[in-house]
């Protein structure tokens, strides 16, 4: 019963009067964030990094509301799917399948009680989940040593473009620049100047949160100019808000599966929350072999992509805190934020810093239930502030942008950087390239040299060393594996056609 | 067809050839363990070549690049932005950030009035909130004007 006396004292940590005051902000901006197409978890979470800082909330604090604000996104990406057939966010897609019919049969309240309850069960499944097995990993992962880091790490970045990705060399690259970034400034144990030309501000290194701000919200800017913010009108209106009992007894079987299937999903390094909701929904509408109505509103296929990509939420959380490597591009701003407040993931944390860990998974538990409240009785609220129009909201997402990175260390060198990542993010959203290995690469490459450093030195110069455990062996072929497989994959698994959008959209 | 992927194939191909010459010149300081400082980015700039011969050799189709005058909105709104990394220290918070705000909600929806009362909302509002709400340290005027 060791971990329920863990998550009492997690409890204990994560609900102060203070702390719960943040998680209902957390998860308020969070739904907001979701919702509003153009602005999904991981640059909203990025944004909100530098200003936890600059508030100065200490490291359990700045968890509890960064945490809310992921976990928000994943409940509010639903409702412009069902109301304006848009996504908020690239794991709500499927959602818009059956959720934008059911709203155009004047059902819209109902897809909005329907999604909301299985985003809530898809959740906390998952965090009941990530209670259970987190502990078992890491006293698995107890036994790492540098080649199994280095083969994990390899793991990651093969298996990251994965099915979201469709050209394996662009996905590679895209891991190798935010590799060969990270290398910029003095070399950890040289003390080498590397990729300096000189200049004094780079001796440091490339901030990450400078990169992810840049490359995730400074870069939509751009992609809005280009679109020129058609915005959308919001033509449904959301009739009276009753519980629709009979449909969700018809679909909690749908939300459980799709919760198995989103969790497992969320595992899975780089397979995130999109796969989730996709599997989820492919596997609803098999189920029902073709009798059901998906894709003409069935209630079905609303619950399970949602629990589907919630459930993936909360076991993309797993990798990350156990291992240290982020299954997602939002866990991977997460690990950027424990970074930066000095907590390194990994199964040390778990005995290291157990307050840490088990106030993080307590104040999920918390964002589940403010979230439960606030996007089922409360929805409206935030199908009231989906009409934001984009010439409002882009100035204002640059302007926090700025102000939170100019906050962090007070120079306009920065802010350059943050630009010229913007730039730079525009141009790889626009030849297709994925942008979330960049930042894992930013992230994990000083790492990753260390553990290949470590490595090397404890097996005096041998390489070889890199295969020398069945651990790792395993863990390259899951690689190699992971990173041909789709392939073949790709022509089995045809993605079902989803709306067009004229909206853009950002990598889970 | 499908020239922007053969460009890109090739800055990519050219750019791993800079980081691994970047990579040869690294001084190495006096302490050395086996792997050194150079080892680990020239097998980044290794992998980066392949990526870029594959992609030179295996181009996507081309994607949708924008109109000339999207360009022209994109390239404003780069120098907009340059300048007010540029101005916010000594031109103080409210004036740069009502004239960039302005600026980018002209950009997305070129409509005059509103983009300036977005712009003068924006600045005043967020100048409120960041200054009195989270307590962070902004100038609201230049310097020289505060005294």
């Amino acid at each position: 019963m060791d971990t329920l006396a863990n998550l009492w004292m997690g409890f204990g940590v994560a609900l102060t009067p203070y702390t719960l005051f943040l998680a209902i902000c957390g998860c308020f901006l969070g739904t907001i964030i979701g919702a509003l197409p153009g602005l999904g978890p991981s640059n909203g979470v990025a944004i909100l990094i530098p200003l936890a800082f600059a508030l100065k909330l200490d490291a359990i604090e700045s968890l509890v509301l960064l945490t809310s604000v992921y976990y928000g996104c994943m409940y509010g990406g639903r409702i412009s799917s069902i109301l304006l057939n848009i996504p908020g966010d690239e794991p709500a897609m499927m959602t818009t399948l059956d959720g934008f019919p059911m709203a155009k049969q004047g059902r819209a309240g109902d897809a909005l009680v329907i999604s909301g309850v299985a985003s809530f069960v898809g959740s906390f499944l998952s965090t009941v989940g990530l209670v259970v097995v987190a502990p078992l990993l890491a006293s698995v992962a107890y036994r790492f040593g540098p080649a199994e880091y280095f083969a994990l790490y390899m793991l990651a970045f093969a298996t990251l473009g994965g099915l979201t990705s469709n050209n394996q060399a662009k996905s590679a690259f895209a891991a190798c620049l935010g590799l060969g970034l990270a290398m910029v400034g003095l070399d950890n144990s040289t003390s080498a100047a590397r990729f300096t030309g000189g200049n004094l501000h780079l001796y440091d290194g490339i901030d990450f949160l400078v990169a992810i701000v840049g490359l995730f919200a400074i870069s939509e800017i751009f992609i809005f100019i280009e679109s020129h913010g058609r915005s959308s009108a919001l033509g449904i209106k959301v009739g009276k808000l009753l519980i629709p009992w009979g449909d969700l007894k018809r679909s909690f079987g749908a939300m459980m599966r799709g919760t198995g299937l989103g969790f497992i999903a969320g595992i899975l390094p780089g397979a995130g929350a999109s796969l989730g909701s996709f599997m989820a929904y492919m596997a609803e509408k098999s189920i029902s072999g073709g009798k059901g109505t998906f894709g003409k509103g069935d209630p079905r296929g609303v619950a399970a992509p949602e629990a589907g990509n919630n459930a993936a939420a909360g076991g993309a959380m797993i990798p990350m805190l156990t291992l240290g490597v982020p299954g997602s591009g939002t866990t991977a701003v997460m690990l950027a934020l424990l970074l930066t407040l000095n907590i390194t993931p990994g199964p040390r944390l778990f005995t290291d810093q157990p307050q840490v860990v088990w106030g993080l998974i307590a104040s999920l538990f918390i964002a589940n239930f403010v979230l439960l409240f606030m996007n089922v009785p409360l929805v409206r609220i935030f199908v009231k502030i989906l009409s934001v129009p984009p010439w409002f909201l882009m100035p204002m997402v640059t302007m926090v942008s700025f102000v939170g990175i100019f906050s962090l260390s007070g120079s306009y060198f920065d802010l350059l950087m943050m630009i010229a990542f913007g730039v730079l993010g525009y141009i790889l959203r626009k030849l297709d390239v994925p942008t979330v290995p960049v930042i894992l690469g930013i992230l994990l490459g000083n790492q990753m040299e260390d553990w290949l450093r470590r490595g090397l030195t404890i097996s005096d110069g041998d390489w070889m060393f890199l295969f020398s455990s069945p651990i790792a062996v395993g863990l390259w072929i899951l690689a190699v594996g992971g990173f041909v497989a789709p392939v073949f994959l790709r022509r089995v698994l045809k993605r079902p056609p989803v709306p067009k959008t004229d909206m853009p959209m950002d990598q889970d | 067809m499908m020239k922007s992927d053969r460009i890109f194939g090739l800055v990519v191909v050219l750019s791993a050839l800079a980081y691994f010459a970047g990579a040869w010149q690294i001084q190495a300081g006096m302490m050395m363990d086996p792997l050194g400082p150079r080892a680990f980015p020239m097998l980044i700039a290794a992998a980066g070549l392949i990526c870029g011969i594959g992609i030179l050799l295996r181009p996507d189709a081309e994607p949708e690049w924008p109109g000339a005058r999207a360009w022209i909105g994109m390239a404003i709104a780069l120098a907009v932005l340059v300048a007010y990394a540029y101005t916010i220290v000594p031109m103080g918070f409210l004036i740069p950030t009502a004239v960039a705000s302005a600026a980018i909600a002209y950009l997305i929806e070129p409509k005059a009035t509103q983009s300036l009362l977005t712009g003068l909302g924006l600045s005043v509002v967020l100048f409120v909130i960041f200054k009195y709400g989270l307590g962070l340290g902004l100038q609201p005027f230049p310097r020289a004007l505060m005294g």
